[in-house]
């Protein structure tokens, strides 16, 4: 089992110049880890990181776009994984931490903790899934998944994190999605 | 004395004008009312990019993205639908400001009728529904009514605003 800020940390030195759209728990780990200003965690309503990606990656085809979705979230917008395998961006990669709660909402268990995420993904049509459970595995495959031609899909088993602050007024800042769209566009 | 014209909507007319209002994508899941005149000839378009969803909030979350790449969408969906996305809707469009414009069959809608005068509930509601969030909307019931369509769209995405337009009739 990993912890989700350490695999962020190992993300962070390869990102480069990738989008990278995350909600809650994992845009408060990110945002720390690496705070940028490509960096898009308005999502509007939880389960549409996915969907806010596929239109980002779509939009920008010679730019890569990263999705960084808690467990819940995914699960209220599991049939984006079937839309992603149909319309197969290549430039789309997407990390789902599975720590199998809702870790901004109280911590409660999602429905089916042992669920098989990658499973979804591969049966959905992505062009590459991984599940990765140890820390070191992860790293020495980082750079050749955030390359290789999507889109791709990552399970990352990771532990429910100490209780984190949430700072929405930051994460939501209208001035953030301005700067986020205009280095988007550049 | 003549009959009246009998009231008209035509698909290809309403497709023209998507086109020339600069739409690139059509993020869709089917609706009975738009199916035969708009989204089998959009499936079949050489220029429109049609993505077919499994749920209508995606929708909403992708016309973001696209947006933000300066890239035009239309989702073209049911009323239920547009229901059911209510909270994106809220989210994305409203309080974020994003130009998501949103073409909504009204099922089961009899077009004589205004759709606030609608027997159907779940029609009766949706334009106060779309009052209530602040959401401009439009009424494409004839011909007429397609010129809506181009000066609506340029509008929310210049003063970056949503917008839905509400098909009550199926378009030939």
């Amino acid at each position: 089992m990993m912890k989700r800020d350490e695999c962020f940390r190992i993300l962070a030195r390869h990102i480069g110049d990738a989008a990278v759209v995350a909600t809650y728990s994992s845009a408060v780990d990110w945002v720390t880890v690496a705070p940028r200003v490509l960096n898009y965690t308005s999502i509007g309503a939880m389960g549409l990181d996915s969907s806010h990606g596929l239109g980002l990656a779509l939009g920008r085809p010679d730019k890569r776009v990263v999705v960084l979705q808690g467990d819940g979230s995914l699960l209220m917008n599991l049939g984006s994984l079937v839309t992603i395998g149909e319309v197969a961006p290549k430039n789309l990669v997407h990390l789902v931490a599975h720590n199998e709660t809702y870790e901004a909402n109280g911590g409660h268990p999602i429905p089916n903790p042992k669920v098989d995420f990658a499973g979804l993904a591969r049966a959905a049509g992505y062009a590459a899934v991984y599940d990765f459970a140890d820390l070191g595995v992860f790293a020495q495959q980082v750079a050749h998944l955030l390359e290789q031609e999507g889109p791709v899909f990552a399970t990352l088993r990771v532990e429910p994190s100490r209780p984190l602050t949430y700072d929405y007024e930051s994460l939501y800042d209208p001035a953030k999605r301005k700067a986020f769209k205009t280095a988007w566009r550049a | 004395m003549q009959a009246a014209p009998a009231k008209a909507l035509n698909g290809a007319s309403i497709i023209a004008a998507l086109k020339t209002s600069g739409i690139e994508y059509v993020l869709s899941v089917p609706d009975i009312v738009t199916s035969a005149g708009l989204l089998t000839p959009i499936a079949r378009d050489q220029e429109l990019k049609l993505i077919r969803v499994c749920k209508e909030d995606e929708c909403i979350g992708i016309a973001a993205g696209l947006a933000y790449s300066a890239k035009r969408a239309l989702i073209l969906i049911q009323h239920t639908g547009f229901l059911d996305s209510i909270n994106a809707v809220r989210g994305i469009a409203a309080e974020y400001a994003q130009p998501i414009c949103m073409m909504i069959g009204l099922l089961q809608h009899d077009p004589e009728f205004a759709p606030r005068a609608s027997n159907r509930y779940g029609v009766r509601i949706v334009e106060p529904i779309l009052d209530a969030m602040g959401i401009a909307h439009h009424l494409i019931d004839v011909d007429a009514d397609v010129a809506k369509i181009r000066p609506a769209i340029d509008t929310a995405y210049r003063e970056q605003h949503p917008v839905a337009f509400l098909v009550g009739r199926s378009p030939s």
